[in-house]
């Protein structure tokens, strides 16, 4: 599959295809996706696709690539990705996740904290917040929760893009991707009671935390325990904005990406 | 044949008694459309205890004076008045000791939900031991809500279904001590010293609604597979598969490998019965059950559910949710919705979902139901907020009039019970091949309803 801004292609990784998304020319930037699975195409990728090369793998078990049956956490997934970028020679490279997509992307650097150059981890979940809670998407039907991840649905132009168009097929795919999430996410729920200590231990770490004041999924005290434990890191606040700055208010999104992975 | 009865043990208010406290009972469950989730502060403790003595002491007459049943069935779900039995076993305990008689069919333990499946194992044990053998233990999958209720991984209850299944008829017929190390469940030691009386083990039936895969494992297992009041077409597509999967197994499927629940208002009086009948629909019934999103966790459902699901008007479906924005009902939409839920019960009547009347009126159309599914084992479904009164002529009269007449009609279309030929004993004739259990053929609402 392909579109003028992007191809698809598949490549061997622990006995399976695993497809990825491509874009763009320069420094090569790991996509790693919500726990939905892939979102879909949107202008922050075209803007940061000028500049970077978007490797966008398609989570194993997330609706569009086959579940692994060994992979039973995340920190199984995050090891299963360091594997992907040794194999693919892919060193030096930057990460961009988003929710449990950033959640890979902190046990990545907790267990090899060399392995990108500079992180971005926006609206992260992984860590159990000292204040509130993780909201439990389980308890909402899918599209509900869709909608409750950005401030204001109708003010989101791309609101509608997210996960392609509503029907069966997408049902099915959103069901395939939260069925992956439980099983790696389930209890305790969206974190990892030991991830703030191995993060603490990962010594001066280039990453950058994005997330939105308004934000129903993931509560402040948690991102501010990511920025505390990850020496050196920095948390940018965006205001009137939900779980997705990256939609949300793209722009800026875009602008604090380029300044921080430049 | 074998004829039980089933209540869910619900918690409620009879409105001829308590009206005010039904109504609000009533209108919490819909103002969030589901009876699981509604608050427990509306659970009175004094109240529930008088309940659940109730439903005992009604097995317990059946078991000394209700000779006609053979068997009471008892069911479990968590977190919601539709059923106070949250741990069932606990019950099948009390009625071990309390009866002498009847089965206690357990349709069934929840064997992927709980937290200990040695610990099950043995509790089973204790009951069919002191029952002096007569436990019937049957396994669910868990309703989707009950994955929420005690936390178990929706997206591996399958599985986790299928392997303590198999685990716990290990630990009853596998000397010990011996050490288990599956792919889900583990244990270092198992050695129980209690083991049931019945041998090999008692018997394993499994209750279902729409799951082919359930169907099909059973059938592959020879377990008798117990339909849950499904309406009778679905009823008899699900019992096609299971037929046909014995079939591959090489034996042919007959009545003692399949049950049916059917629910039913037997009273003196036609009206009274019929008016008593539709206060099974309370809340909303079973439709109301748990939200979508309890009653069908990820991973939980089939994908051809999951695509049919999508395709309702409903919260799956992009922009269309069932439930306002904060996911309560208003006032005035939960009486429109009760509105809509009790004019919907002359329909439930004629689809037969419920059968209510004096025993000259529910007998033809039980024999009806005789007639086109063939099970060897019957269920009666008493509920709603009804009387401990009314429930207990309701039994009587079924205990009088209608078993003795559907036992003879049974006898007649050859339903024998699984305790009168073993599921799976009888070879597939080669030459003619499968013969379909069900009678479609037999199926008149019509007929039935005049």
């Amino acid at each position: 599959m392909a579109s003028s801004e992007w191809s698809e292609r598949s490549i061997s990784l622990a006995g399976i295809k695993l497809p990825i998304i491509t874009a763009g020319s320069g420094r090569p930037l790991l996509v790693l996706n919500d726990e939905f699975g892939y979102s879909g195409w949107f202008k922050w990728q075209s803007a940061l696709s000028r500049d970077h090369t978007l490797i966008i793998p398609m989570a194993p078990g997330f609706g569009r690539a086959p579940r692994i049956e060994w992979v039973e956490s995340v920190r199984d997934l995050g090891c299963l990705y360091s594997r992907m970028l040794r194999e693919e020679g892919l060193t030096d490279i930057d990460v961009v996740g988003f929710s449990f997509g950033a959640w890979v992307a902190a046990e990545m650097i907790a267990s090899c904290p060399h392995q990108f150059r500079r992180a971005v981890l926006v609206a992260p979940g992984g860590i159990r917040p000292p204040v509130g809670e993780l909201t439990d998407s389980f308890n909402y039907p899918a599209n509900d929760f869709v909608r409750l991840t950005v401030l204001d649905p109708k003010a989101t132009p791309e609101f509608s893009l997210l996960y392609g168009e509503p029907g069966p097929d997408q049902a099915e795919r959103l069901d395939e991707a939260r069925a992956q999430f439980a099983r790696l996410a389930w209890q305790p729920y969206f974190h990892n009671p030991s991830l703030p200590y191995l993060l603490e231990g990962a010594g001066e770490s280039q990453v950058l935390i994005i997330w939105g004041a308004q934000d129903k999924v993931v509560p402040r005290s948690a991102v501010e325990k990511y920025n505390q434990v990850i020496k050196g890191s920095k948390l940018v606040v965006f205001d009137n904005c939900g779980h997705r700055p990256e939609i949300e208010q793209s722009e800026k999104f875009v602008g604090e990406l380029k300044k921080f992975l430049a | 044949m074998h004829m039980m009865w089933f209540t869910e043990r619900a918690y409620h208010y009879d409105p001829e008694v308590e009206p005010e406290k039904y109504h609000a009972l009533e209108n919490q469950i819909l103002k969030i459309r589901s009876f699981f989730g509604t608050p427990n502060r509306f659970f009175d403790a004094e109240h529930g205890a008088r309940l659940l003595n109730q439903y005992l002491d009604e097995k317990v007459y059946t078991d000394q004076e209700l000779l006609n049943f053979d068997g009471v069935m008892l069911n479990e779900h968590h977190g919601t008045p539709f059923c106070m039995g949250a741990v069932m076993d606990v019950e099948a305990a009390a009625l071990a000791a309390k009866t002498k008689r009847v089965k206690i069919v357990l349709l069934g333990n929840p064997a992927a939900t709980v937290a200990n499946q040695l610990r099950l194992a043995e509790e089973l044990a204790m009951i069919d031991l002191i029952s002096g053998g007569r436990l019937v233990s049957g396994w669910v999958r868990g309703a989707g809500s009950e994955q929420f209720a005690n936390n178990t991984n929706p997206a591996l209850n399958r599985e986790l279904f299928e392997e303590a299944v198999d685990f716990i008829e290990k630990a009853w017929t596998t000397p010990g001590p011996f050490r288990y190390e599956g792919k889900r469940l583990h244990f270092r030691h198992v050695n129980p010293w209690v083991l049931p009386l019945q041998k090999p083990r008692p018997p394993f039936w499994i209750p279902g609604l729409i799951s082919p895969d359930t169907v099909a494992w059973c059938a592959r297992r020879r377990y008798p597979y117990v339909a849950l009041a499904t309406r009778l077409e679905p009823t008899m597509d699900l019992w096609e598969i299971y037929g046909k999967t014995a079939a591959a197994e090489g034996y042919q499927a007959g009545p003692e490998n399949f049950g049916y629940l059917q629910p039913v208002m037997v009273g003196d009086n036609q009206a009274r019965a019929e008016e008593l009948g539709k206060r099974l629909l309370f809340g909303g019934a079973f439709a109301h059950f748990a939200r979508p999103e309890w009653m069908f966790p990820p991973g939980y459902n089939s994908r051809e559910a999951t695509r049919r699901l999508a395709t309702l008007d409903g919260p799956n479906t992009s922009g269309k949710p069932i439930f306002s924005a904060t996911g309560e009902e208003s006032e005035a939409q939960i009486e429109e919705i009760k509105r809509g839920i009790y004019a919907g019960y002359p329909q439930v009547q004629k689809d037969l979902q419920m059968i209510a009347g004096t025993p000259d009126n529910v007998i033809p159309k039980l024999k009806m139901i005789l007639e086109v599914l063939r099970p060897g084992i019957f269920s009666f479904w008493l509920d709603g907020p009804v009387s401990a009164g009314d429930r207990k002529r309701c039994l009587e009269l079924l205990n009088r009039d209608v078993i003795p007449a559907l036992r003879e009609h049974g006898k007649k279309l050859g339903l024998v019970s699984p305790f009168e030929r073993a599921p799976g004993s009888v070879p597939l004739v080669r030459e003619t091949g499968y013969a379909t259990v069900s009678n479609p053929g037999a199926l008149n609402y019509s007929e039935a309803v005049a």
